[in-house]
């Protein structure tokens, strides 16, 4: 569309404006992102690999194979087993700890709350790369504060990331001391929006707190619930810095996740179709626990 | 004592019970947001091999800045330093153009197929962005763009959610404010940038601390695209290091300050216009 056709109600000048001001971010979101999407699926069906990289005439269709290929290898079962429990685990705890700590924050009885919440957000805005750095000293068996804390209250030293039963549990609660804070903020102002009154009148009413929390805060704080697991799970099915800073996937794989292996894959071993296959298996999944979360807040409002 | 008045002091006694354990749960929880971060600058500063004694020590028993000082000399951790903070300002600058831009022509200018459009462009929202990794890879390989900084910079000058957040933000500007300026004769681009920029101030000053530390932040990108140390940013220069000075604590504590102050002092001092940024449910993790 030109704008060559100016309708009464749309201004010519307007019109050409517009496609001027949209041009240079439709181009760089189409070319280098709507583009590399579809070629992706493409690249799916491919044994593209690093002849094909050499020379692309060295690449041929292969149907679904890259995807059965999938299905059949433990590795793939692995990690995707992997990214589930960080999701399914490491999710629903950081929203948990953020509720508890936006209730904390949200209490009239408490001053001081801008200290408390920059605080509680800082490290959600520091660098991945260097707290999970960080953290595995933190881990170390030997050394690590964790192990020391431990051993005051008479736990023997485990050893965090070099036993497959902890590393998970390691990095998960990482990852829950590094975004709580985000959460945190959406359910303060999720509880901000809740009117006084209903309060009021249940403790009129005789209502304990825990029963206000449980017939007043949390269905009222529903939409914002849904919205913070959607964003959360999302996040976390893309787990990759994580285990690769403080693991490198191990050990015996039990910390590989699908992005690991796809970045293992594709750049590490340069078997781009068969990586491609793996991110659309992960595109899938993010978006079946998407809807699936959605249609579960329609049915409960039905 | 009346009975009205033994009810009114034993809620009194009730409430200063709950504000007792109100604040130990908080400081508890402060103490622990805050204890990795503050291990983290202590051991920075402490002598080589006092992070790694048994039991821990907490503080240095001497402060050096000896580590500081090998991260820029021995190591020229500050060349990354530099590729991080270029990198991070041209694709705050330039992005926040490009999508405000958009964002406004999606907001307020009428043209035909718009609605569509931006119904199209939304749905790239749920996409991952690993799944146009591969293929962007190849594509940048093509244009010779692989292991230089405009390979890390091009993907990050748009964004679908930029021009999202920029357009719900854009759709509150009153029509006939932008009318009048038409028909004074003022042409679109000056429209655009002596009323809409001033007036989408707010939500422009949330998007580019958001885009800055993310950009920063970034990780697995960079690491795909940039192969050569002087080009790493500084989280791969770190993750890079990690593996070859395993046993450097303290070297390692200094280059993770070092590379976590830049986005603290952003957040410290703008957290202001962050936060409100968050809190009204605008801006997603």
């Amino acid at each position: 569309m030109t704008g060559r056709k100016p309708s009464l109600s749309i201004p010519a000048e307007a019109n050409t404006a517009a496609w001027f001001f949209l041009a240079p971010a439709l181009l760089l979101i189409g070319v280098f992102f709507f583009l590399p999407v579809a070629a992706s699926l493409l690249l799916s069906v491919t044994d593209f690999d690093i002849y094909g990289i050499a020379n692309a005439s060295n690449t041929r269709f292969v149907g679904l194979q890259n995807y059965v290929k999938l299905l059949h290898t433990p590795d793939f079962w692995k990690a995707l087993k992997n990214t589930f429990y960080f999701a399914f685990v490491g999710g629903p705890l950081t929203i948990a700890v953020s509720l508890g700590a936006a209730l904390l924050l949200n209490s009239k009885l408490v001053r001081f709350k801008g200290f408390f919440r920059t605080i509680y957000f800082t490290p959600f805005v520091t660098t991945l790369v260097a707290v999970a750095i960080v953290w595995r000293y933190l881990y170390h068996t030997r050394y690590g504060l964790f192990n020391y804390g431990l051993s005051k209250v008479g736990v023997a030293p485990i050893d965090w990331l070099g036993d497959p039963h902890w590393a998970m549990p390691a990095i998960i609660l990482m990852a829950v001391w590094k975004s709580f804070g985000y959460n945190m903020l959406i359910f303060i102002a999720g509880l901000q929006a809740v009117p006084e009154e209903l309060y009021d009148a249940a403790e009129i009413d005789g209502a304990g707190a825990f029963r206000r929390f449980f017939s007043i805060t949390l269905p009222m704080l529903a939409p914002t619930l849904v919205f913070i697991s959607v964003i959360t799970m999302i996040g976390y099915f893309q787990l990759f810095a994580e285990p690769y800073v403080m693991t490198q996937g191990g050990p015996l794989r039990s910390t590989t996740s699908v992005v690991l292996l796809m970045y293992e894959e594709g750049f590490r071993w340069w078997r781009m179709g068969y990586a491609a296959a793996i991110a659309f298996v992960l595109f899938v999944v993010i978006l079946i626990a998407t809807l699936l979360q959605f249609r579960l807040q329609r049915g409960e409002r039905a | 004592m009346s009975a009205r008045e033994s009810v009114m002091d034993s809620a009194r006694q009730r409430q200063r019970i709950e504000r007792v354990v109100l604040y130990t749960l908080l400081i508890i929880g402060a103490f622990l947001a805050m204890l990795p971060m503050v291990w983290m600058v202590s051991a920075s500063l402490m002598p080589s091999g006092q992070a790694s004694t048994y039991p821990p020590h907490f503080f240095p028993t001497r402060i050096t800045f000896a580590h500081y000082t090998d991260l820029f000399t021995r190591l020229d951790l500050g060349r990354n330093l530099l590729n991080s903070a270029f990198v991070s300002f041209v694709v705050t600058f330039a992005s926040l153009f490009i999508n405000s831009l958009a964002g406004y022509a999606f907001a307020k200018l009428r043209f035909r197929g718009r609605d569509r459009l931006f119904r199209a462009l939304s749905t790239g929202l749920v996409l991952p962005v690993q799944v146009a990794m591969l293929p962007l890879f190849l594509l940048l390989k093509n244009m010779g763009l692989i292991n230089t900084y405009w390979g890390v910079i091009i993907p990050g000058l748009s964004s679908i959610f930029g021009i999202f957040l920029v357009r719900q933000y854009a759709l509150a500007i009153p029509d006939e404010m932008l009318d009048a300026a038409r028909v004074d004769g003022a042409s679109e681009f000056r429209i655009f940038w002596s009323i809409v920029v001033p007036g989408i101030m707010p939500i422009l000053a949330t998007l580019s601390i958001w885009t800055f530390l993310a950009t920063w932040n970034d990780f697995m990108w960079p690491l795909i695209v940039l192969s050569d140390a002087s080009h790493y940013t500084l989280p791969v220069a770190l993750a890079n290091l990690s593996g070859e000075h395993v046993q450097d604590t303290e070297l390692m504590m200094a280059g993770s300050v070092l590379t976590v102050i830049p986005v603290m002092l952003v957040f410290l001092f703008l957290q202001r216009y962050y936060i409100q940024g968050v809190m009204a449910g605008s801006v997603k993790g």
